[in-house]
């Protein structure tokens, strides 16, 4: 069991919930990500989600593919990130999640990106338009290096189509909780325990919910249903909207403290 | 050759069904929808109705007779896609998806334009079939292209400006693909060329392949055998997919897909995603890509807005491969010259996309015998690309 899995875990027997947070990597700069990150996990981030930016996110709302914009003008790069990654698990032992499109991943090469990625510390990965018809080519090599691959379910999965995905999954589960891009509307509680209530049924894996979550109301809402909430936009929000300011990782960090809260 | 796709739409690497999970069990809808159509011999005899009775197929395939004794090589032929009603080969495809969509139930579509072509081919079913319309098109192809965002609202489809990347048809794809996302459950994306995810490339191909088979049994009429050359345009490559699939088993047809090569191919302002670009994933599907060496995509340009997308259809990627088809490059200028030519020698003013396969034409016409045939896809007419052309002289 890797880092994911163990923090799973050692969450569950505490009988507190795990909080993902979601970051895209070299906005304002790879330096500030560093710094966000050392703060996050103090602050009771659990698990980091590193977004590798892509010119095309279009699985993404207009907050993150701004933040991917910015992202790439700063010159941020895959090789980048997995750097900060590695320089991260010097000091970090946060499991960390790279969270992106598969272009990038197929320019810098899957074998190579695998072995790289396990060598810095990379925990899992989640590529967002590789769905399990076409994931073997990427995860012939990443489940060698012993990387999770987390696997997607969305509203509309069905039935039959549930049951490949978990046969396959790892890591843990992450529930998309709207039927739409990141960030873009909030999420219906009802709906997602019924769904959740479904896939519980099928497998003992640990379920995060994410995609439309922005504050502490919602996150003890979904929390209560779910082994963890994902938040994403409503940080690169914030982070955008503080970027010049002296006091950026404080103002996250009392955020996310604030998230947390409800889940422990 | 090989039945291609295979069933998860793959052509050898290229291809397959790239996709966000949200937008999957949607495209495995309509690849069943799509099948089951294909097998049922109303919706052949339905789809066909609406070609001829309200399209105007089967298009002219029109001996070029000052265009050919002008280049002095060998015989020209135009396909008349243009005189299709809306005046664009784009038509053939939007007809399939709308009864498609209409079997399906569904009475809300989208789509994406570059050129303005394939957006008012949809609002044009849309309008026949009763079913609400929007049009995702970037913001500097609304404005190179008015007269088509014009004709759109008028047939009352909305027009949503996009204003992401360079505001042209990659980025128009991006916001029609999240805006699937948010409403796959009701809405049916009407795709314009022969890219995105499984089953659209080969769906798109298979609609567009009347033009090729018409265009077998004219030549056959007319002159009793197949054609030597097959020349069209290629942006995502529709146009040249329906004009090639009828000769893929016909060796000895030549087929040349021309991609835009814009300011040139040593500069890096061009369209030419086969001949100047690598391998990659965009918009569902693998194919060649305009990217940087670290996989982010590059921004495609052309005086064509149709042609200026930075990927092309997997079909044709793996045509390029196997070498069963050859792809070349024209440049703006090539491209406006050949508008000319065409507009003074014959009388038909091409659309700047089609004026690249009559460029290329232009190219190779005067060196081949003068027994010899080629066929050109004129895709579309070019009362659309007065102002950009007005904005060149």
């Amino acid at each position: 069991m890797g880092r994911i899995g163990r923090k799973f875990e050692s969450l569950h027997a505490k009988n507190e919930k795990a909080l993902i947070v979601y970051l895209t990597a070299g906005d304002p700069s790879l330096a500030i990500t560093k710094q966000l990150i050392l703060g996050l996990e103090k602050s009771g981030a659990d698990i980091l989600e590193i977004g590798v930016p892509f010119s095309d996110p279009t699985a993404d709302g207009p907050v993150i593919q701004a933040a991917s914009q910015r992202a790439l003008k700063t010159g941020t790069t895959l090789q980048g990130v997995l750097n900060l990654v590695a320089d991260i698990r010097r000091m970090s032992e946060i499991p960390i999640v790279l969270f992106g499109y598969f272009n990038p991943i197929f320019a810098y090469g899957v074998e190579k990106f695998a072995k790289t990625a396990e060598k810095a510390g990379v925990d899992g990965v989640l590529v967002v338009d590789l769905p399990p018809e076409e994931a073997p080519e990427l995860r012939i090599h990443t489940d060698a290096a012993g990387l999770d691959f987390i696997s997607l379910v969305a509203p509309t999965t069905g039935g039959d189509r549930l049951k490949t995905i978990l046969k396959d999954a790892t890591g843990f589960l992450y529930y998309i909780s709207i039927t739409g891009v990141t960030g873009t509307a909030a999420p219906k509680t009802a709906d997602i325990a019924r769904e959740i209530g479904k896939i519980r049924k099928l497998t003992k894996m640990p379920i995060a919910v994410g995609f439309g979550i922005s504050n502490a109301e919602q996150a003890k809402e979904i929390g209560a249903i779910a082994d963890g909430i994902v938040i994403g936009s409503a940080v690169v929000k914030l982070i955008n909207e503080n970027r010049n300011s002296d006091d950026l990782t404080e103002i996250v960090c009392k955020y996310i403290k604030n998230i947390k809260k409800p889940l422990v | 050759m090989k039945n291609l796709p295979d069933q998860y739409g793959h052509f050898d690497i290229f291809g397959g069904r790239y996709a966000a999970e949200t937008l999957m069990p949607a495209l495995l809808e309509l690849e069943e929808a799509y099948d089951k159509a294909k097998k049922d011999k109303s919706f052949a005899k339905e789809f066909d109705w609406y070609r001829r009775e309200y399209a105007g197929r089967p298009t002219p395939l029109y001996f070029a007779r000052r265009m050919t004794n002008a280049l002095g090589g060998a015989k020209i032929y135009l396909k008349r896609e243009d005189l299709n009603h809306t005046g664009s080969h784009k038509i053939n495809n939007t007809l399939g998806q709308a009864l498609l969509a209409r079997r399906m139930g569904k009475k809300k579509v989208i789509a994406e334009t570059g050129a303005g072509q394939h957006g008012v081919a949809t609002a044009t079913v849309a309008a026949l079939f009763g079913m609400e319309c929007k049009i995702f098109m970037g913001e500097e192809d609304i404005r190179r292209q008015e007269p088509n965002v014009f004709r759109m609202k008028i047939l009352g489809a909305e027009v949503v400006p996009v204003k992401s990347g360079t505001s042209t048809l990659k980025d128009a794809m991006n916001e029609a693909m999240r805006y699937w996302v948010g409403s796959v459950r009701d809405t049916f994306y009407i795709i314009g060329t022969t890219a995105g995810p499984h089953p659209y490339p080969v769906m798109v191909r298979n609609f567009q392949s009347v033009i090729g088979l018409e265009l077998k049994k004219q030549i056959h009429k007319t002159e009793s055998r197949n054609p030597d050359a097959l020349v069209a345009c290629v942006g995502g490559g529709s146009n040249a997919m329906g004009t090639f699939y009828a000769f893929r088993n016909d060796k000895k047809v030549a087929m040349f897909g021309v991609e835009a090569a814009g300011h040139g191919m040593n500069t890096k302002e061009h369209s030419a995603s086969i001949s100047g670009g690598k391998v990659g994933v965009l918009h569902g599907n693998k194919t060649y890509l305009l990217q940087d060496e670290h996989g982010q995509v590059r921004d495609a340009y052309s005086i064509a807005a149709g042609l200026d997308y930075p990927g092309v259809g997997p079909e044709h990627a793996y045509l390029a491969q196997t070498g069963r088809a050859t792809y070349v490059t024209v440049t703006d200028a090539e491209a406006v010259d050949a508008f000319s030519f065409l507009s003074r020698k014959e009388g038909i003013i091409p659309a700047l996309e089609s004026s690249h396969a009559i460029a290329y034409a232009m190219k190779i016409a005067p060196a081949m015998k003068k027994n010899k045939i080629i066929v050109i896809c004129l895709s579309g007419r070019g009362d659309k690309d007065a102002q950009t052309i007005i904005e060149t002289m």
